[in-house]
């Protein structure tokens, strides 16, 4: 069984590996990391079986590393990802997505009359609950929560 | 809190609200003094608010401040497209304390991020309205004689009303009981519950206050309005039970003072204005001494 799993995304040799994203937000981290503007190689599957999310989506990007602020970023779509660094085709470190205290940029404040709607300025918000992801606006001061959250 | 722009009530601790309400009261006192020596103040009012602006207004007059500015987007810039950004870059180039009243929410956030000079938040949409709280608390304490350990009732719309949700926060910092009384559509919403119960602060919820107003120390009154409800039946069955009437005060407490943010439409009937418990104009009057207190320490002057 593990062989046809490697066969669905082929390994890497060097790069990271994002596994346990949900299938429906594959393409919000790709844009969410720009690995829609890089040069380096990257594949991914979606809507791969998972015991946990039901479908999930796998990403694999030879030659990048990321920094964990940029990794956490992918926290308000994919709070469970995990995060396998490889060298030379085996997994030297894992790592897990942790919700940052504020979130800039990325997301859309829900309150249509929030200034940031309404004017060419990045977003803010800090993270009240870092479990159910739910954020403030620094600015209309508004709860945006899961449900209502809208990737930029 | 010198050169500090002041946007949320948060901005501010409570020893900072408690150097405000001194000043304040200095300033009662003793209003006309010409510390000011010709500072600019800009009033930008891009949605129009007699009260508050012509308040302001006074006070940077009392204090022998000049003010330029408008008093809605009409006569503004805003008008020709020009964003708020832009406006704000160049206003402060010209003032030394901006107070901007805007329609949008977090617009006074943003303009003190941009601008060179503090920001006095005149209330930015539904979201913060911190002047307002200030002379609330200066009322409170003013009528009280203290600010801790209060019976605070607030009533009618408690679920987007702003200056409810600043003045919870406020006295929340004076080990206050609060008592919520509002039709269901309108109830307190669940973050500020929350809060309280962070705070170990008593609250309770009520659908109407006659049986329980002889507790109140405040009565804290807010308009109850008709496009709130999306059932406009809700409406015309509950809007009665939010209207203060003369003949309800008959066994309150002797210290308790009915205040409002104004304008009242007819939550508030007529008959109590006559009460000597009736505090909602003076509680507007306050708004000059208050303000003057605020201005002069954001420009370092007191």
């Amino acid at each position: 069984m593990k062989d046809i799993k490697h066969l669905v995304v082929s390994a890497i040799k060097d790069g990271t590996v994002i596994d346990h994203i949900p299938a429906k937000d594959l393409f919000k981290v790709i844009s969410i990391l720009g690995l829609d503007h890089i040069e380096n190689q990257v594949t991914f599957g979606s809507n791969l079986d998972s015991k946990k999310l039901g479908k999930k989506a796998i990403i694999k990007i030879s030659g990048l590393f990321f920094r964990n602020e940029d990794i956490n970023k992918i926290a308000l779509v994919a709070p469970e990802a995990k995060l396998n660094i490889i060298k030379d085709y085996n997994v030297i470190e894992k790592k897990v997505v942790e919700v940052p205290d504020s979130i800039t940029g990325i997301a859309k404040c829900v309150n249509p009359k929030c200034i940031t709607n309404n004017e060419e300025i990045v977003t803010k918000f800090s993270v009240v609950d870092k479990k159910k992801v739910i954020l403030k606006c620094y600015y209309c001061e508004k709860i945006t929560d899961q449900d209502n959250m809208r990737i930029i | 809190m010198k050169n500090r722009s002041l946007v949320s009530i948060n901005d501010y601790s409570k020893e900072e609200y408690l150097k405000i309400l001194d000043l304040a009261e200095e300033f009662e006192k003793n209003p006309r003094q010409e510390i000011m020596n010709g500072h600019v103040v800009a009033t930008l009012f891009f949605e129009p608010s007699t009260r508050t602006r012509l308040s302001f207004e006074s006070a940077v007059n009392r204090l022998g401040g000049r003010i330029l500015g408008f008093a809605d987007s009409n006569s503004s810039s805003a008008t020709k497209g020009e964003t708020l950004r832009d406006t704000i870059k160049m206003v402060c180039s010209y003032a030394d304390l901006i107070v901007m009243r805007h329609p949008l929410e977090g617009s006074a956030r943003f303009a003190s991020e941009v601008s060179t000079v503090p920001v006095i938040n005149a209330g930015d949409g539904a979201n913060q309205h911190p002047t307002q709280t200030l002379l609330d608390l200066y009322s409170i304490r003013k009528t009280q004689g203290t600010l801790e350990n209060l019976n605070i009732f607030m009533v009618g719309d408690l679920k987007y009303g702003r200056t409810v949700h600043s003045l919870l926060m406020a006295m929340s910092q004076f080990n206050a009981t609060f008592y919520f009384i509002s039709p269901d559509e309108l109830k307190m919403p669940d973050e500020y519950k929350r809060y309280l119960k962070s705070m170990g602060l008593k609250f309770y919820e009520f659908k109407d206050f006659t049986d329980i107003i002889n507790q109140a120390d405040i009565i804290y009154m807010t308009r109850v309005q008709k496009e709130r409800f999306s059932d406009p039946i809700e409406y015309e069955r509950t809007k009665n039970a939010y209207i203060l009437r003369h003949h309800m005060l008959k066994d309150s407490r002797t210290n308790m003072k009915i205040l409002h943010p104004l304008p009242r439409v007819n939550e508030i009937h007529l008959d109590v204005d006559s009460s000597e418990k009736a505090y909602y104009f003076t509680q507007a009057l306050n708004g000059v001494f208050v303000r003057q207190a605020i201005i002069s320490s954001i420009l370092g002057l007191k």
